[in-house]
């Protein structure tokens, strides 16, 4: 049966089972538009195209499901950009569809004409020029099936305007063929026994948990392997969740804010175990003083990672989930004891410098905030952080115990991504408790998806640690500039106006006594409600491992201000 | 040092760019890069010899596998490989000098294709240090305009080259 190119791409859409998509409408995806009305999709109009992406991020992030996001050509397709590098450095599964000119207008700088297949060349895993309609089912079908699998990513799918109007003959294609891409699953068998043996022989192991884990769907495994090998695990910011904070093998983030006693433990190690992460310059530190004594094994499904910038002793690359399956039933019950209680050690003393044991001084911190909505909800709500101080201390002082509840621009280090990507988690799962966490910076990056989360009636929570300062870029001012404070400070506006003249209801905290009832004030409001912390200005977030030093050589939190506690 | 990898590419628009763009993007040097037809119209053969180190040569192979069109990559080098490259040579001939080139070029089982009033042009296939040789000889007569296609290669008989990441598009030997 003979559809127009707009309607095949909607009946394709649909099979993947996509029932909202994010998007902005323009020129040269109107047929794309018109068409969608006859599909049983809903389209939630953003303010900005960069919030689509982060949407469609946010989304993906809390479902695991493929994310979608729209935009017209040239500057409707450009502002998607940052949201699709951001997808790219997470391996986040978003598919992008944007308009172009038409066929024959290609390569003339026609109106709103812009290369954008070009200019994400290097920031998606693949994407798609459409000329005709008849390439639109097999380029959807491959798209989202390339997003999704192996190692996620963003795809992109640039479709002329002539290819949505003009008609072709329908048929889903319920195979496909590429060649080239055959994402790995088992490990080699004689790669899994020579890990069994370094395994066997370590005596001061740390599991290094990333994204992967998440994305593998490994957390069972994961659980499993570490329980049975008697192993603790580190995680990485988006490892975070994959492994239950609360567990006794649990050591947190590790990394440039992650606590001391868990870089102490992979400085310390004799055998990293890194499942489904990247060995980032942010959780390494030095390369050259990175876990001297450690032997290392990597298990990864990009094969591009391998030796990328830690050589590992024995790769295995395949499924996180696979491999560790496999690895499971070959590796012998074991007991670290002595290991762990020396970790154990390095941790009280941690503990002790914990800015939750500081006296209490009538000032408003971060970390006691996000404390507090970590005790309001249970520490069962879907977080969402922009970028900078209060998003490590979000990692540091709201601890996850389940995957896909911590969601944070990682590798990318995306301001503005908070608000959005709420958003999109609140499509994917309504009925969680949602919470922003977000900087004064960051926020007003994307500020206008306000609206959009007014106009969906969106049930999240917005809290603004606000020290009208850019926190991080500020810290390290203070640590690494001499404090001489360059372009860091901000005038803020009056953000309870803002949250008003869009309807939305706000609150303001000065005070620490007040920060439970803004709290409870934002859960028992439906829809979405802002909350202000008028915070510290000049907080430091502690430890720190200054770029490039060595993991081990951390800037404490100042021990003065704990003796106050006495 | 020189490293040669044969990779086999799906014949798609655009596929060329993605590799050339993998290159400059992770910062690895190109010596020479030849693309053509083979016997499956669906699939294109590269031939890209690049100067690097061992390490990089194994990053390239894992990066190109990220290329969703990249169908197999073979590390030739070292390897039972025949190479061939192809060079077109316009060197300055007066009808005098004309005998000396066509000495030099049936030395080095090369042809003299095309002669004009001042010029001859010659062709010479073989391995890169055959052609350098003959290019030696030919500078001091005066090159006017030489091109090269850089190398192609393919493996004797049914030998393989290296992989060094196993797992890569379902390739589990190294």
């Amino acid at each position: 049966m003979k559809k127009s190119g707009a309607e095949i791409l909607w009946e394709c859409i649909i099979r993947e089972g996509v029932e909202v998509v994010f998007g902005y409408p323009g020129g040269a995806n109107m047929p794309i538009y018109d068409a969608m009305l006859s599909y049983p999709v809903h389209h939630v109009l953003v303010r900005h195209e960069q919030g689509a992406t982060h949407m469609a991020d946010g989304y993906a992030r809390a479902s695991g499901k493929v994310g979608v996001a729209m935009a017209t050509s040239g500057p409707g397709a450009t502002n998607l950009v940052t949201g699709i590098a951001t997808a790219m450095m997470d391996s986040s599964s978003i598919v992008c569809i944007t308009g172009q000119v038409h066929a024959h207008l290609i390569g003339g700088d026609a109106f709103q004409e812009t290369d954008v297949t070009g200019i994400t060349l290097p920031i998606t895993k693949h994407n798609y020029l459409i000329t005709r309609a008849d390439e639109i089912a097999e380029a959807v079908r491959e798209a989202f099936y390339i997003a999704r699998s192996g190692r996620p990513g963003p795809v992109l799918i640039d479709i002329c305007k002539n290819a949505q109007i003009e008609k072709a003959e329908f048929e889903y294609p319920e195979h496909i063929s590429l060649p080239g891409y055959r994402p790995p699953a088992h490990a080699p068998q004689a790669d899994l026994q020579r890990a069994v043996e370094l395994i066997a022989q370590a005596e001061r192991p740390v599991i290094l948990a990333g994204h992967g884990v998440t994305i593998s769907g490994a957390v069972e495994e994961l659980g499993m392997f570490a329980v049975k090998t008697h192993t603790p695990v580190a995680s990485t910011l988006l490892g975070l969740g994959s492994f239950p904070a609360q567990h006794p093998l649990s050591l947190g983030m590790m990394g440039m804010h992650g606590e001391a006693y868990c870089n102490l433990a992979i400085q310390n190690s004799d055998l990293l175990l890194a499942f489904g992460m990247r060995f980032d310059d942010r959780v390494t530190g030095n390369l050259r003083t990175y876990a001297p004594r450690a032997r290392k094994i990597h298990i990864e499904i990009d094969p591009s990672e391998i030796h990328k910038n830690v050589t590992v002793d024995v790769p295995l690359v395949g499924d996180l989930k696979t491999v560790l399956a496999d690895l499971i039933a070959l590796v012998d019950e074991q007991d670290h004891e002595a290991w762990q209680a020396e970790i154990d050690e390095w941790r009280r003393e941690s503990e002790t410098r914990d800015i939750q044991s500081w006296a209490d001084d009538g000032k408003l911190y971060v970390p006691h905030v996000v404390r507090n909505i970590w005790q309001a909800t249970g520490g069962k709500a879907t977080i969402t952080t922009d970028v900078g101080q209060h998003q490590m201390w979000t990692a540091q002082y709201y601890p996850v115990d389940k995957p896909r509840q911590l969601i944070s621009s990682g590798g990318s280090g995306t301001m503005g991504f908070g608000l959005p990507s709420a958003i999109g988690a609140w499509f994917a799962s309504p009925d969680e408790e949602i919470w922003a966490i977000v900087g004064d910076g960051g926020f007003q990056m994307t500020q206008a998806e306000l609206s959009t989360a007014v106009q969906e009636g969106a049930n999240v929570k917005i809290a603004i640690m606000n020290n009208n300062f850019l926190g991080m870029v500020r810290q390290w001012q203070e640590f690494f500039f001499e404090r001489r404070y360059s372009a860091v400070e901000l005038h803020n506006p009056d953000f309870i106006k803002i949250a008003e003249a869009h309807g939305i209801p706000a609150r303001r905290v000065t005070a620490p006594e007040e920060v439970q009832n803004a709290i409870e004030f934002a859960q028992q409001t439906p829809g979405p409600v802002l909350v202000e912390f008028k915070v510290e200005k000049e907080e430091a977030v502690y430890p720190m491992v200054p770029a490039g030093a060595d993991l081990d050589a951390m800037i404490r939190r100042p021990l003065r201000q704990v003796q106050e506690v006495g | 040092m020189q490293h040669t990898m044969i990779v086999l590419v799906e014949n798609k628009p655009g596929v060329l760019n993605r590799v050339a763009s993998l290159f400059r993007r992770r910062n690895f040097n190109i010596e020479s890069l030849n693309v053509g037809r083979t016997e499956n119209p669906a699939v294109s053969r590269m031939t890209i010899v690049m100067d690097s180190e061992a390490l990089d040569a194994r990053k390239v192979e894992a990066n190109l596998y990220k290329l969703v069109n990249i169908i197999d990559v073979q590390d030739v080098t070292n390897q039972p490989v025949v190479a061939r490259d192809l060079a077109l040579i316009k060197v300055k001939a007066s009808p005098e000098g004309r005998a000396e080139i066509a000495n030099l070029a049936a030395i080095f089982r090369a042809k003299i294709i095309d002669v004009a009033p001042e010029s001859v042009i010659v062709e010479s296939t073989g391995t890169e240090d055959k052609i350098e040789s003959l290019l030696e000889l030919l500078k001091p007569i005066g090159i006017l305009e030489m091109v090269r296609t850089g190398q192609v290669a393919m493996m004797r008989g049914d030998a393989l080259g290296v992989r060094h990441t196993p797992g890569a598009n379902g390739h589990n030997r190294i």
